[in-house]
């Protein structure tokens, strides 16, 4: 009895560890402000080789389906209906 | 004339554009963001403010609230729709209206009154103003900052869809004048079929020469009219 509710728990365990993350930021030929700002102090720090800043947004995003095809597919679903605005940002998915 | 206008938790500009209607003689109800049906309305208003405190980007969140769908459903119906600053924002993240509204060019929030023009007075919204006329006007916004594919601008002007362009007091539109660094200076754009306005300008801030100006009675005399 002991053994089986490990292995479910090791199960279960494995079931909800499908993790994301989703970066969004905004597209290339949209100005930046932040980004920008962020730049300028950098070089006032002294970061010589630095040609350029883009700001963003990180989210980390656990999901309790274990199938990762359809899991990404949410994500990307997560991604088109609220955490980017398509008109200005660009957003990448990755495992983690 | 039927007005509802939407409350979001942080909305804060609902009175102002409340006392704004009924001053103005429209019948005009309140409506909780969590309500899922609109009273009869000729005019929905989405008023400024902060809703969700802006989290995620700027209307995002009250963009998919329960009473949206009303509002698109309304709006795809022909109902004429006000949309404020925030306001603004939340149409276009509803997609309501096209492009978006980015953080301001100088990064501040800015809360001053500045002169805006009239580039198209033959709207529901618009036309007791004359063509051109030059309004002193209040924002407050710190995403003021328009923003839309080529296409689109394209788009707006040939078909007349900008409503309101920010000028100097004589009403020369350039990049001096230009407050936040909106494309093409836009403050107001409509829809292809000009039901729907949005605009980053507060006109409810500006119907009582006793705290401010009249400049902004017209469009609710026109949306009257």
């Amino acid at each position: 009895m002991k053994l089986t509710s490990v292995k479910l728990l090791l199960l279960n365990l494995k079931k909800n560890k499908l993790k994301f993350s989703v970066t969004v930021t905004l597209k290339k030929d949209v100005l930046d402000p932040q980004g920008k700002v962020v730049q300028n102090t950098l070089k006032n720090l002294g970061m010589r080789d630095l040609s350029n800043v883009r700001q963003g947004k990180y989210f980390e995003i656990d999901l309790s389906i274990d199938d990762q095809d359809k899991a990404e597919k949410k994500v990307d679903e997560m991604c088109k209906k609220l955490l980017a605005n398509l008109i200005i940002e660009d957003y990448k998915i990755s495992k983690i | 004339m039927n007005s509802s206008v939407i409350i979001f938790p942080g909305s804060n500009c609902d009175r102002d554009i409340a006392v704004a209607l009924e001053k103005m003689q429209f019948k005009n109800q309140m409506v909780w963001h969590k309500d899922t049906k609109l009273p009869k309305s000729d005019l929905i208003v989405i008023p400024g403010g902060f809703s969700y405190g802006d989290y995620l980007r700027s209307g995002a969140i009250a963009g998919k609230s329960l009473i949206i769908n009303e509002v698109i459903k309304a709006a795809n119906d022909g109902c004429l729709i006000l949309g404020i600053c925030n306001g603004f924002q939340i149409l276009t993240e509803t997609g309501l209206l096209k492009g978006a509204l980015l953080r301001n060019k100088n990064l501040k929030f800015i809360n001053k009154n500045v002169n805006i023009k009239v580039i198209n007075n033959k709207s529901n919204f618009t036309n007791k103003y004359k063509a051109n006329q030059i309004l002193d006007i209040n924002i407050a916004h710190n995403e003021g900052n328009y923003f839309t594919n080529k296409d689109h601008l394209k788009k707006l002007i040939q078909e007349n869809l900008i409503a309101f362009k920010y000028c100097d007091k004589n009403g020369n539109i350039n990049d001096d004048n230009n407050p936040n660094g909106s494309i093409e200076n836009i403050a107001g754009i409509f829809n292809e079929k000009k039901n729907i306005l949005g605009m980053m300008p507060h006109p409810e801030r500006m119907v009582d020469n006793m705290i401010s100006n009249s400049d902004g009675i017209n469009l609710f005399s026109s949306l009257m009219n």
